[in-house]
């Protein structure tokens, strides 16, 4: 019990920094392409639109774990460029997330009444003004519970960076496995893996209230999720 | 409520066509206002006169027939179609108000993003818009905190605020309970009787026979009888024209 | 060599491999299902203390990775299998700590279908003389599970892509497979994109079976809503 609880700081401490570094960074990767392609799919032209739609269903159906394999050693040993394990996994799993956000934001903008648009231009708005100003403020708002999902999905994915090597808490946990073996027995594994666990558990909440006071901040007397207004 | 003719014609519609997959909703109209001028659209649902009035300020594209605004004609293939929906005001059955804008910033964003007022001047013009609709407190509620008939009228005022040359209204109290129609009304009437050009779709006779200049009778996609209120209601040429108007007044009351 | 014929060379072990996959999607969606419908009935209509506790068991499975569920299953609690003289296999590892996350992500869905269908509906089955479970199994489960399948089908698809997680624990489905494969070869990466590949067209044709059958079983004015995972 006392190697438990003793494993509890080293995990903390060795892994929750590229934990949080890798979310937010997958985050941030995600949004930065995420958000461009949803705007290309819902405004731009057929074959942009085909091009994301392929990109989305591509990276919907490798599996996470697939990706990063085939960043880090299909790149190193095939082509000879050897990534950094910590970019390997933030790229591959940032270019899944903005596919996922991508769905997110498209369907936050499609989810804006159509009516929005229509009255935008009525008065005389350009379609971009009308987006800028009309579609797209709406749109934000729509996309923040989604978006919170989106958060606690990467956060639990950066687990599986542990396959390359990349020191985050769940490759310490491994690490620290058979020390507590040694120490305490194999019994005592799964009180490590569930120390483990809840230190996750405690940063999706942690990350599920900011998110939700974010909600707050931004919300609209009457305008829930589906966008529509109140008669 | 000018009633008189003058050659200043504000808005001429001419053999204007559309069709929706095997329905051909608009088969040749033509409609003319002149300055002042205050025009009902009647008819039973589905007869196009909504898609009329879009055709007007192109939300729709007609297939084929021209409109003008004053001596310039809009339905060209390179005019600025943003620029002249600024001069025609569009007021919709569901209201269609900003949900992220309270009712004055609804007011106040179409002249600032489209005309590029700047932010005082455009802030003064909506409180004043809001209060000529008597929703001067209600500058801050957000749509959702509004009542029907209230969101009406901020939607009559974000049209106003545009300056508008007319304004379309396509059946504004369809939507509402019965004891907010009067309010909407009574906006509409006090902009008719100070002179707005005006084209309404709408079942309210009482309004049409108090200040329309000519109500115009539409059925099957043209124009079936157009006058005066007064003749039309004693002394109808046509049996539908006829039939249409007693059921109306039957349902509607006057 | 080409890329297809490279692909094709390794093709026969990766699909042997993918039969492992397979089998871990069936069992674990099949565990998700029935332990999924037993939770879900248990928040919507159990009292205090069994929605309590089926809405901590949703919190933990939803908000801890499935890696770390996986290993508590299989190196968590394998000395507690053996001193009761049992062996865990990894793929009943697999399928036990797939089926147990997958339960609460349905559960989750089906409490949102069953929800969505109107209290009109519970009204009227009971008005008709219907007790409750009666009114629950022929009235609101009927409908609520129709509403279900968009969200069903997302679960399906997540299942077969998460089984590649059993690659942490050595068991020979298609990544972990695929890896030993792809570090035979020079050509890793073109490796890789055959076992990406794989998993797309399974994907892919998965879904395109699930929207046949979403159509086929469509009821006209019975709306469905997409839930996202």
């Amino acid at each position: 019990m006392d190697t438990i609880l003793h494993s509890i700081w080293p995990i903390v401490r060795d892994g929750l920094p590229n934990t949080v570094l890798l979310t937010l960074g997958l985050l941030g990767l995600g949004l930065a392409l995420g958000f461009p392609i949803a705007f290309a799919q819902v405004y731009g032209y057929r074959p942009l639109r085909w091009a994301c739609k392929g990109y989305e269903q591509f990276f919907r159906g490798v599996p996470a774990l697939v990706l990063i394999l085939l960043l880090h050693s299909g790149l190193a040993r095939s082509f000879h460029i050897l990534l950094p394990t910590f970019a390997s996994g933030l790229i591959a799993l940032g270019l899944r997330s903005s596919a996922y956000q991508s769905q997110i934001f498209r369907g936050a903008i499609q989810a804006v009444h159509p009516g929005q648009m229509i009255a935008a231009r009525s008065i005389g708005m350009s379609k971009w003004q009308a987006i800028r100003h009309i579609v797209l403020p709406q749109a934000f708002r729509l996309s923040i519970p989604p978006w919170t999902n989106e958060y606690s999905s990467v956060l639990k994915d950066t687990s599986l960076v542990s396959a390359i090597g990349v020191v985050e808490m769940m490759k310490k946990t491994m690490l620290l496995m058979p020390t507590v073996q040694y120490r305490e027995g194999a019994k005592w594994i799964l009180m490590l893996l569930i120390v483990a666990a809840l230190v996750y558990l405690l940063l999706t909440y942690a990350g599920n209230m900011g998110l939700g006071l974010l909600e707050r901040r931004v919300r609209l007397p009457g305008f829930e999720m589906t966008g529509k207004v109140e008669r | 409520m000018t009633g008189e003719s003058t050659n200043d014609i504000v808005l001429r519609a001419q053999d204007i066509h559309k069709t929706y997959g095997d329905l051909e909703v608009l088969r040749g109209v033509s409609c003319e206002l002149a300055r002042g001028e205050t025009k009902v659209v009647i008819g039973p649902s589905g007869t196009g006169k909504s898609t009329l009035l879009r055709c007007i300020n192109q939300l729709t594209i007609p297939d084929s027939g021209r409109v003008w605004l004053g001596d310039t004609e809009i339905t060209c293939k390179d005019c600025d179609i943003n620029a002249v929906r600024a001069q025609i005001g569009f007021v919709f059955q569901d209201f269609n108000l900003f949900t992220h804008l309270t009712a004055l910033q609804n007011v106040r964003i179409g002249p600032m993003r489209v005309k590029k007022m700047d932010r005082p001047t455009a802030t003064r013009l909506a409180v004043e818009e809001l209060e000529r609709v008597g929703l001067g407190d209600k500058a801050g509620a957000y749509p959702a905190e509004l009542s029907g008939g209230q969101k009406q009228r901020v939607s009559i005022a974000r049209a106003l605020a545009m300056f508008p040359q007319l304004i379309l209204f396509d059946e504004p109290t369809s939507a509402l309970d019965p004891e907010l129609i009067g309010e909407v009304l009574e906006v509409m009437i006090s902009l008719a009787k100070e002179g707005m050009t005006m084209l309404c779709v709408t079942h309210e006779m009482g309004f049409a026979r108090t200040v329309a200049d000519e109500i115009i009778f539409m059925e099957g996609g043209i124009i079936l009888e157009q006058g005066a209120p007064d003749r039309l209601f004693s002394n109808a040429r046509e049996p539908r024209t006829r039939e249409f108007l007693n059921k109306i007044t039957e349902l509607y009351g006057e | 060599m080409g890329f297809f014929e490279f692909a094709a060379d390794i093709l026969p072990r990766l699909l042997a491999a993918t039969g492992v996959t397979l089998e871990i999607t069936a069992g674990s969606m099949t565990l998700g299902l029935i332990i999924g419908v037993l939770l879900a009935l248990g928040r919507v209509y159990g009292a205090r203390p069994v929605r309590w506790v089926t809405n901590v068991y949703i919190q933990f499975f939803r908000g801890t990775p499935l890696l770390v569920q996986l290993l508590i299953v299989y190196y968590g609690l394998s000395p507690y299998f053996r001193m009761a003289g049992l062996r865990l296999s990894p793929l009943v590892a697999a399928i036990a700590a797939l089926g147990l996350n997958s339960a609460a992500y349905q559960a989750e869905y089906l409490r949102g279908a069953i929800q969505a269908v109107r209290s009109g509906q519970m009204m009227a089955a009971r008005a008709v003389g219907m007790s409750r479970v009666q009114a629950i199994r022929h009235v609101i489960l009927p409908q609520a599970f129709r509403l279900v399948i968009p969200s069903w089908s997302n679960e399906l698809i997540y299942s077969i892509k998460y089984s590649s997680l059993a690659y942490f624990i050595s068991l020979s489905e298609l990544t972990f497979v695929g890896k030993k494969v792809a570090l035979n070869t020079a050509r890793t990466f073109e490796a890789y994109l055959v076992v990406a590949a794989i998993y797309l067209v399974i994907v892919v044709i998965v879904s395109r079976l699930l929207t046949m059958l979403e159509n086929r079983i469509r009821i006209p004015g019975l709306g469905v809503s997409r839930a996202h995972r």
